[in-house]
């Protein structure tokens, strides 16, 4: 009983740590104050500043732009490269994963100023190009780590019956292989997305000057300390965690079920 | 081969080989397959079996040689061109589909010819995708002949392992396919439910008429099937033939080791219609040659066991295994072991006559390479075989090991082992053997009984007096028959393994 | 087996070409920048860079400040995760996976929003601007524990119940059998753990600038400051080099590279 008490109580006290900053601003977004602990009453004003400022607008747009633009290339740039590893010979499927890990390896600092050399000695430093290619980077080894274990699950055989029954070999690949390493290709996709999302450092290195996605433009405002002169932006933070919050907690539970029941046969 | 049978010929390697990263998988294999035919390929695994089943269907493609299907080259031709169907081991179902799309898949790639009428009354045919409705009906069929009628939408994970196998087997089936290529395919499933599959698979056979090659290490599923049997091992054919023939003239001891249990026995003709083993003489129905030496296979359930003084051979039981149907009698006769299959039982430590047919006395050819003895270690480190005591390295027996001042071996490890008395499987090469004139020099002594000139050297064969025990070997120098002489070899040239772990 | 002769092998020649261009000659950049200078505008090889790298106290304070600010995180973070993890793992709590999930969630959220509204609280209960390297540590913590706890929790989850009840069976008391098998065991998640952080620690400037309000240097931002500020990319990469080689021997101490990186970033989560 006091080994349960006390289990509970640490997870209690790290959960209570890890979601503090999160609900002080959630609670917080919801009154129209310009600095935090300053209580002005139950508002949705900065919701609804949030929604006329075409700047912040502009940026939320360009920031899922971005991250859908760069997971959908990297998903399939990634599970290309997966399949076509997969059935490579050895020396060559391994000099390509050894590549493939440097980035996850890597610190993002050093990603973030090779890709700057890279991109000044082909004059396309800091262009939409070089954004992408940033972002593809970071995303593709993690699409290809995602979808390997599928591969390897795959029954070898399934891909000789498809060719035995007639098949030629790409409609093998989509209609035997790729809806096999469905699953894998998905999650891929969504880690994709996720790591874009979260990029600051590659994104601060490969952007354009002008363009700016939440993570530069908040860091930006810490950093020039305007941050406290736009509360709308304390309501978009709050936004995106009930959001992403909601949204997983959805994903996640939906997706578990089917897998414990297939776990208990 | 006569013309008619090269006519109903559906398919014909010729010189087929695979080598795989410098291993050779398949080596210079020549066989044909009549259409219609049930034929198994059997072999332990490693044999090459799979492989040449799979340079059938072209997921391999044969290092050398030939594949003709209907007289046509297909050797190069992939797998989704061929008109061949594979039944996988371990099934191969599309687990992304239910049973329906997974025995449709084939339908739905293949186009046929339609021929249609153009206004002018020409014919042309043109090639098309088969209808839904043709697909159905081929699945509904397929499922029927498979016994799975109703199982069109259920998914692959709520088949049992033999409800899959026999999806696997429409899937391949519906496509009417020349050949059907089964690659083990009941390997997967239990004993009661293979032997289910066994007779299934064979009536689905007859009712389809299409040719099965089969694939399988298990001996008595190809004796219970095939029409025609292909022994492998290592990559080559060992023998083709009907199980009868498979069984009962086994062509060499491999095959007869592996198909049915068996004794297998060292012999040698010793006059027409006689071979003499266990030391014994004994009447045959297969003749060679005079002094030739042979592999005897006697089946364990044509030795018939008798009172010991009525028996040509005399054994003591060491074993006997209830076996259901029959009792495994297990007997020493001398330092050969004979296994005996029979109704009645006997007990351990018993003396037993046997009696052998002239006509379950199989003799084969033996492929001499060497001559292979009994022997023990004697206390002074020597080695007894063939009537004779040989200087040996003691220390071969043990990799690592040394002799101590007292004699006794020291293995790597340190240990201290005493050899006396232990036993040992000799094997001196043919080449490794000395004849001499001086009676003293060598360790055994004989007479040479036969000597056939080679080409460009003399086979000398000496025989001991004392147990009859053969030398073998080939010399250029010339001897007479009926010479005594005495037989030297070097310690090198004694290969000896130990046939227990010394304790 | 050799297979059937295709072009799905052709398949990874893109991705190869990408990994080339875009991973492989950018490393290489780095090395050929960390070696030369500019000198009137003619690209020499130098040893400079590395020479006033380790002559230089400011930096080498620097390196030295960033190491330790990375271990305490480190440290900090693998014990609060440990314990978390093993509750999740071991014990019979309802719902594991759901109390799991809330741990971890936090990954997936833009990790800039989160160092921001954690600036705002520590401002609130007034360290922000007095205790940066506190408030640092702490963001790093915050930042990086769900990578610790996540691959705990898969290695400890893992566990054979049975070495324990034979620990047990043998006269182990539950402190032995935690010391002598559980621990051991789940090795190979700490320090897939230690991967996952420490090396973050030393590089995600973003944190320690949003919470020391721009007075921390750590390793990270030194490089970025090279880059950006100072305009001197020679020096920049020498520092980016010995950051790698920092990488490299931690990884080669803890042998994590064996480890995929996929598990602890979390990816089969999705």
């Amino acid at each position: 009983m006091v080994k349960r008490i006390v289990s509970v109580a640490i997870c209690v006290a790290v959960l209570l740590f890890i979601y503090a900053p999160i609900l002080l601003l959630v609670v917080y977004s919801f009154t129209d104050s310009n600095v935090i602990g300053k209580w002005d009453g139950f508002s949705f004003a900065l919701y609804a500043d949030l929604f006329r400022d075409a700047e912040i607008m502009q940026i939320l747009f360009n920031t899922v732009w971005l991250a859908l633009v760069a997971a959908l290339l990297s998903t399939a740039l990634g599970t290309a490269g997966a399949v076509g590893i997969f059935y490579s010979k050895r020396k060559f499927a391994k000099p390509l994963q050894a590549a493939s890990q440097i980035p996850v390896i890597n610190a993002e600092i050093v990603t973030a100023i090779s890709l700057a050399l890279l991109f000044s000695a082909l004059f396309l430093y800091r262009t939409y190009f070089s954004l992408i290619v940033g972002h593809m980077v970071l995303c593709t080894p993690f699409v290809v780590l995602s979808v390997m274990p599928k591969l390897k699950q795959m029954d070898p055989n399934t891909y000789e019956a498809a060719l035995d029954l007639g098949a030629s070999p790409s409609q093998v690949l989509f209609k035997v292989v790729v809806p096999q390493i469905f699953s894998g290709i998905l999650s891929g996709f969504m880690l994709s997305i996720t790591l874009s999302l979260d990029d600051y450092i590659v994104t601060a290195f490969t952007k354009p000057p002008m363009f700016d996605t939440i993570s530069t433009y908040v860091y930006n405002a810490v950093k020039n300390g305007t941050n406290n002169s736009t509360p709308a932006l304390r309501a978009l933070s709050a936004l995106i965690f009930i959001v992403m919050i909601a949204v997983l907690l959805v994903i996640n539970l939906r997706a578990r079920k089917p897998a414990q029941k297939e776990a208990a046969k | 081969m006569n013309e008619q049978k090269k006519e109903e010929m559906i398919i014909r390697l010729v010189n087929v080989s695979k080598v795989f990263d410098e291993t050779t998988a398949v080596e210079n294999v020549s066989f044909y397959v009549r259409k219609g035919e049930f034929i198994t390929f059997l072999g332990p695994s490693g044999c090459g079996k799979t492989t040449t089943l799979r340079m059938i269907a072209g997921f391999d493609i044969p290092t050398s040689g030939k594949i003709l299907l209907n007289g046509q080259d297909i050797t190069d031709l992939p797998p989704n061109k061929r008109p061949v169907n594979t039944v996988f081991q371990r099934y191969a179902l599309f687990p992304h589909y239910n049973i329906y799309d997974n025995i449709a898949f084939g339908l739905k790639m293949k186009k046929v010819p339609v021929t249609y009428r153009n206004e002018k009354g020409e014919t042309y045919t043109k090639m098309q995708k088969l209808t839904r409705r043709e697909i159905d009906e081929k699945v509904k069929n397929a499922l029927a002949v498979v016994d799975l009628e109703g199982f069109e939408k259920r998914s692959v994970s709520t088949l049992s392992g033999g409800q899959q196998q026999r999806v696997a087997i429409a899937r391949a089936i519906v496509n009417e396919p020349e050949i059907l290529l089964l690659d083990e395919p009941l390997g997967a499933l239990d004993l009661k439910m293979r032997k289910e599959m066994q007779i299934e698979l064979k009536e689905m056979h007859r009712k389809l008429g299409i040719t099965f090659i089969y694939v399988t290490h298990d001996q008595e599923e190809a004796l219970t099937m095939s029409d025609t049997i292909v022994v492998m091992k290592d990559g080559c054919i060992q023998q083709i033939g009907t199980p009868t023939d498979i069984y009962n003239e086994p062509a060499n001891a491999f095959v007869a080791d592996f198909i049915g249990d068996s004794n297998i026995l060292n012999g040698t003709m010793v006059d027409k219609l006689t071979v003499r083993f266990c030391n014994r003489n004994f009447r045959c129905v297969d003749d060679f040659e005079r002094n030739e030496k042979v592999d005897v296979v006697v089946r364990p359930e044509d030795i018939e066991m008798c009172p010991p003084e009525q028996g040509m051979l005399v054994g003591r039981v060491v074993s006997v295994v209830f076996k259901g149907v029959h009792y495994e009698i297990t007997a020493m006769v001398g330092r050969s072991e004979m296994i005996i299959q029979s109704t009645q039982s006997r007990t351990v430590g018993e003396l037993i006559g046997m009696n052998i047919a002239p006509d379950a006395i199989h003799i084969m050819k033996k492929e001499l390479t060497s001559n292979r003895y009994d022997g023990y270690i004697t206390k002074k480190n020597t080695v007894v075989f063939g009537d004779g005591e040989f200087e040996c390295d003691v220390t071969t027996l043990y990799p690592g090991s040394h002799l101590d001042e007292d004699g006794y071996l020291i293995t790597a490890q340190g240990e201290k082992i005493d050899l006396t008395d232990a036993d040992v499987s000799v094997e001196v090469g043919l080449t490794d053997i000395e004849i001499s004139d001086n009676a003293d020099e060598g360790g055994a002594r004989g007479h040479i009984v036969s000597l056939i000139y080679k080409g460009d050297h003399y086979q000398y064969i000496v025989r001991t007096e004392e147990n009859e025990e053969d030398f073998v070997l080939d010399t250029e120098d010339l001897w007479n028959e009926n010479d005594y002489v005495s037989v030297k070899i070097r310690p090198e040239n004694i290969h000896m393994k130990l046939k227990q772990e010394i304790k | 087996m050799v297979r059937v002769h295709f072009n799905r092998r052709q398949l990874c020649i893109p991705y190869g070409l990408f990994l080339a261009l875009f991973v492989v000659i950018p490393m290489l950049l780095i090395l050929f920048y960390a070696f030369t200078e500019e000198v009137d505008g003619i690209l020499t090889f130098t040893f400079s860079n590395f020479l006033n790298f380790f002559t230089s106290t400011a930096k080498l304070s620097t390196l030295l400040m960033s190491f330790t600010v990375a271990i305490i995180s480190t440290a900090i973070c693998l014990a609060i995760a440990y314990p978390v993890a093993y509750i999740l793992a071991r014990s019979k709590l309802r719902r594991r996976n759901v109390l799991l999930m809330l741990f971890i969630l936090p990954m997936w959220i833009n990790f800039v929003l989160r160092i921001t509204a954690l600036r705002e609280l520590l401002d609130l209960v007034g360290l922000l601007g007095t205790q940066n390297y506190l408030n640092t540590i702490i963001g790093m913590v915050y930042d990086f524990l769900p990578f610790m706890i996540l691959p705990l929790y898969t290695t400890l989850e893992k566990l054979d119940e049975s070495y324990l009840e034979a620990a047990a069976d043998l006269g182990a008391n539950p402190f032995t059998v935690f010391t002598k098998v559980t621990f051991p065991l789940s090795m190979p998640g700490v320090i897939s753990g230690i991967t996952m952080v420490f090396m973050p620690s030393m590089t995600n400037y973003v944190v320690s600038d949003t919470l020391s309000n721009f007075n921390i240097t750590i390793l990270g931002k030194l490089i970025d400051q090279y880059f950006t500020t100072y305009d001197n990319w020679h020096m920049g990469s020498m520092i980016s080099i010995i950051l790698l080689v920092i990488i490299f021997l931690t990884m080669l101490a803890t042998g994590g590279f064996k480890d995929d990186g996929r598990e602890a970033r979390g990816a089969n989560l999705w």
